[in-house]
């Protein structure tokens, strides 16, 4: 047998190598093998592991013809200070070939919490632009046509209210919800267990996710109502198999939830979308995009019994890794982010933020944000990465790491089934600790130079210090301050109050879908501190688990 | 008994980025340290008190919002106010050079920017705890 | 002593430096101690025990507010476990109390375990009169809870409640041993989930064959700590175990017995250290040990010797 021949020869092979060894050793920490052949793929069937692009298992990729006919969305997450500040930013990124917009919002924002609360102080406009009212949303989008634009928005606890404004503001514009396209994150799950902004308790949360995949499915229908995202699991330090193994898991919880509420898995399923992170080790990254997409469908097919293809595919957004950017020569950021752009594209992702180079010091300057967009351009237009469908499919290695990641995928997924699904994995605090340990462990190979990172532990010079860094006005709070007072100052405060009593006994009613009250209460101009003030005192507020 | 330096670990402000925050706190924990750990989204008054009930030697914060220069001194300022002034205070994240001596002079011992090995923060602890 | 004036006034900063004063042993531990005595033995002392997970810091954090909102000042003591290879310890409990912190009538103090055995701090005993000492009303003291040998907290806690959880499998047949024993009350804490019915059965039943001694058959309370439920008959139920042991002298008898292993544990320590600095003035000791360890004596005669040496 030919396989028995090539057994004998690697078996040779591998003799003389270890021979060799003693006087000419291999690095240390290499966490693969050293060779890869037809042999790690046993009997490798090619229809049931591959198959074809925009076919199920979707292991190539989910459209047919992927990047040939149209590239990536390029979509640069963006957003600082106040809305005035982002708008044009947002016009000028449209403006310089960005094809998507993707907001990022302040942290008061993101928790819910108005500009003129005690607890936003120093926080806002910082990490995001500040939203406090419909008003706020409405001077975001001007003179941007919201029936064209798809606009991603990375909020989360809060997203009903934003996607409320968003349809608001749309509405004001002329342009109907059917028409609008864009994703929310909406992914509570990975709040709690990496990320942070979180307000209330899992079973509210959920409820409100529910809530929104029936609206949307209604009335919205071009809308990605959840971005279920490994990319700040991995970001806290998971390993890439726990980055797709913890985000699928909260996938399934989700999909359960909306099962639970009455719904249909394909009414829904076709607008779940995911978020991965681009990280450093490329050919590592490829197999984790491939094997995502294979395990998810197989989990929509066979665990929930989807029938529509649509809702078998993973579709996915891709951000470059912020953590793995350096604050030490900072001009090396520029490969890292090309190498993980390549990574993304060779893995078959549906849109990209680039991260710009200046990101481990401050917010992106307008200069470093153009790199960071002409690096996907070039990888789109120059390299020919995307020019072949899955062009990595085949190789022993990536075919081998896919598959090795799937099965660490599915075991991370058994282990959290046991343990009674990803919401109670989440809350015995079991997924923040595996995370944690790969974090401590990274950080210990860094320090002891297992792990080389260029300019940090290896190859230092004495730099100067940047300049040149964008910093974040501190009147913005002040500015958000006046604004606020000034709208409670002019609108109908009587409709205001009474939109908010009736969200109020709304979410009393566990039957209710709140979209509609928030959105009757946004278009009056409530405050989004005000209607999330009404859900904490209905819901009230999640209490971490940590263990250290 | 020997004395073990007790050192908070904070996290002010609204960020949820903890994965420096608890790094370090095992890092310390390893370096035989007794690390109280107050977890995300403290505001200063918290971490103040808490460092005050806690009679700790340092207060180690770490922010990624961009908010310190409102938050750390903030911090320093009710140590005083109550007085549990004399505590080594140390602060970690995405802090750009140019904040650092405004950061010192409001009371802030020493900043430690991304890229940092713990276990220069380790001996930092050890050489200045009085 | 300054420190202990300005704690008997009121001083958070003083109560905390006392706590660390004896907790590391300084020269004035003792000096503390003594002007404290006296305005000691007056707290309800409530010890909160149970395995990991089982949500001992949220549990005792809405009793502490619990308590609070009948008008009595709270002091809890969180002990975590110091890992015995680097001395260092993560003192994580206060995560789950964050609220607490703002609250004036509330003292939380963290401690590690620093290598005492049992489930406390080699300082806890200290702690709480210090506590107390400041007028805290009811004292917690949240065990480490990761095993089963944690019976040390009955010596010092006048209502000692063991909390459960459903769902960690064969936990009763784990803890039937020790902790049985030591609960005056039983919580099955998140109790929402499935399982309460059948470990809320499973304790009757253990309950029912364990001998009744005092008169006092602990109740078992469900509390979804989470949600702050359960949390007010739980804390009528403390209520009514510490007045009944009042009335019948079993509180009395548990705080002779406390005092009385208190004084033994001094004059040991005392003795021992006294005999040690008389023994081994000038290494005579340490000699003794090196004979022993070669085989030339063995241990019992010299212990012997010694004492009889002393006795002269």
């Amino acid at each position: 047998m030919a396989n028995e021949s090539l057994k004998a020869k690697m078996e040779a092979y591998t003799a003389k190598v270890e021979k060799s060894l003693a006087k000419r050793p291999e690095r240390v920490n290499l966490a693969h093998n050293r060779l890869y052949t037809p042999l790690d793929l046993g009997d490798f069937d090619y229809e049931a592991k591959l198959g074809f692009p925009g076919e199920y298992p979707f292991t190539r990729g989910v459209q047919p013809t992927m990047y040939r006919g149209r590239f990536w969305t390029m979509r640069m997450y963006a957003g600082f200070s106040t809305a005035e500040e982002s708008n044009k930013r947002y016009r000028y990124l449209l403006e310089s070939g960005g094809t998507g917009l993707s907001c990022a919002f302040d942290l008061p924002t993101q928790i819910g919490y108005d500009s003129d609360d005690p607890i936003s102080e120093g926080e806002v406009g910082k990490v995001g632009v500040a939203i406090d009212s419909l008003r706020d949303m409405e001077i975001l989008f001007d003179q941007i046509d919201l029936g064209k634009v798809s606009t991603s928005m990375t909020i989360n606890a809060p997203a009903s209210v934003l996607l409320a404004m968003y349809i608001a503001v749309a509405e004001k514009q002329g342009v109907t919800p059917d028409k609008l396209n864009g994703t929310i994150q909406n992914d509570i799950l990975k709040e709690y267990a990496a990320r942070g902004t979180y307000i209330f308790p899992p079973k509210p949360s959920m409820r409100l996710i529910t809530n929104i995949f029936e609206y949307c499915s209604k009335n919205v229908p071009n809308w990605n109502t959840i971005s279920i995202s490994g990319y700040h699991i991995r970001e806290a330090g998971s390993t890439a198999s726990q980055e797709i193994a913890f985000t699928i898991a909260d996938g399934i919880a989700y999909v359960d939830a909306a099962i639970k509420a009455g719904l249909n898995v394909d009414d829904f399923a076709g607008r779940l979308s995911f978020f991965w992170n681009a990280h450093n080790n490329v050919l590592e990254e490829v197999a984790k995009f491939r094997a995502s997409r294979r395990v998810w469908s197989k989990v929509m097919k066979e665990r929930f019994g989807a029938t529509n293809p649509k809702s078998w595919m993973l579709r996915v957004h891709t951000q470059t890794a912020g953590s793995m950017l350096t604050a030490q020569q900072p001009d090396n950021n520029i490969v890292r982010v090309a190498l993980q752009t390549a990574a993304a594209v060779l893995g078959g992702t549906q849109s990209l933020h680039t991260n710009s180079k200046d990101e481990a010091l401050a917010l992106p300057t307008e200069d470093s944000v153009r790199i960071a967009l002409r690096t996907q351009q070039i990888v789109a237009y120059e390299s020919g990465l995307a020019d072949v469908v899955d062009p990595l499919g085949g190789s022993y290695y990536v075919e081998a790491l896919t598959d090795q990641i799937e099965k660490e995928c599915w075991d991370y997924i058994k282990k959290i089934d046991d343990l009674g699904g990803a919401v109670v994995a989440i809350e015995k605090g079991y997924i923040q600790k595996e995370i944690q340990d790969s974090a401590y462990k990274w950080q210990m190979d860094v320090e002891t130079k297992k792990r080389v990172i260029v300019g940090v532990n290896q190859f230092q010079i004495k730099e100067k210090a940047p300049e040149g860094l964008l910093r974040v006005d501190s009147s913005v709070g002040d500015f958000q301050k006046q604004k606020l007072a000034k709208l409670k100052a002019e609108r109908d405060n009587a409709a205001v109050q009474a939109k908010l009593a009736a969200l109020e006994t709304a979410c009393k009613d566990e039957h209710a879908n709140l979209m509609p009250f928030i959105l009757d209460a946004v278009r009056v101009y409530a405050t989004l501190g005000e209607i999330c003030g009404v859900m904490r005192k209905v819901f009230g507020l999640y209490e971490a688990h940590t263990t250290l | 008994m020997e004395k073990r330096i007790r050192v908070l670990v904070a996290k002010p402000g609204l960020d949820g980025h903890d994965r420096g925050a608890k790094v370090v706190a095992r890092a310390l924990r390893d370096a035989g340290f007794e690390v109280v750990y107050t977890g995300i989204r403290l505001t200063p008054e918290q971490i103040a008190e808490a460092a005050l009930q806690e009679d700790v030697d340092v207060v180690a914060m770490s922010l990624l919002s961009g908010a310190h220069n409102t938050l750390f001194p903030k911090v320093v300022t009710l140590l005083k106010e109550k007085g549990a002034a004399g505590k080594l205070i140390i602060g970690g994240g995405v802090i750009p050079d140019a904040d650092i001596p405004g950061l010192k002079a409001a009371g802030v011992s020493e900043v430690f920017t991304p890229g940092t090995p713990t276990n220069s923060i380790v001996d930092y602890i050890k050489a200045n705890v009085k | 002593m300054q420190i202990v004036e300005e704690l008997l006034k009121g001083s958070r900063v003083a109560l905390a430096r006392a706590i660390t004063t004896v907790e590391n042993e300084y020269d004035e531990a003792v000096e503390v101690m003594r002007q404290l005595y006296a305005h000691t033995g007056r707290a309800h002392v409530i010890g909160i025990t149970g395995p990991p997970g089982a949500g001992k810091s949220t549990l005792t954090d809405k009793l502490a507010k619990e308590y609070r909102n009948m008008g009595k000042t709270v002091g809890i003591i969180a002990i975590d476990p110091t890992s015995p290879f680097s001395g260092g310890a993560i003192l994580g409990d206060r995560i789950r109390m964050n609220d607490l912190t703002l609250d004036e009538g509330v003292f939380i103090r963290s401690m590690g375990t620093r290598g005492s055995l049992g489930g406390l701090s080699r300082k806890t005993s200290e702690a709480v009169k210090i506590l107390d000492a400041f007028g805290k009303d009811v004292i917690f003291i949240e065990t480490v809870g990761v095993g089963q040998s944690e019976v040390d907290i009955v010596k010092m806690a006048d209502t000692t409640i063991v909390v459960m959880v459903p769902g960690l499998g064969d936990d009763i047949q784990a803890i039937k041993a020790g902790i049985l024993e030591i609960g005056d009350v039983f919580a099955i804490n998140k109790a929402d989930r499935d399982g309460a019915d059948r470990l809320n059965i499973e304790l009757e039943a253990m309950l029912d064959l364990s001998q009744e001694r005092t008169g006092w058959r602990p109740p078992i309370k469900r509390t979804v700590a989470s949600q702050s439920e359960g949390i007010r008959e739980l804390v009528a139920t403390i209520s009514e175990h510490i007045a009944f042991v009042n009335q019948s002298g079993e509180l009395e008898k548990r705080r002779t017995q406390r005092t009385r292993n208190e004084m033994l544990a001094l004059l040991q320590e005392a003795v021992s250290r006294q005999i040690l600095n008389r023994t081994n003035a000038d290494g005579q000791f340490d000699a003794l040990v090196k004979t022993v360890e070669h085989r030339e004596k063995d241990p019992y005669e010299v212990v012997e010797k010694i004492l009889r040496d002393l006795m002269k």
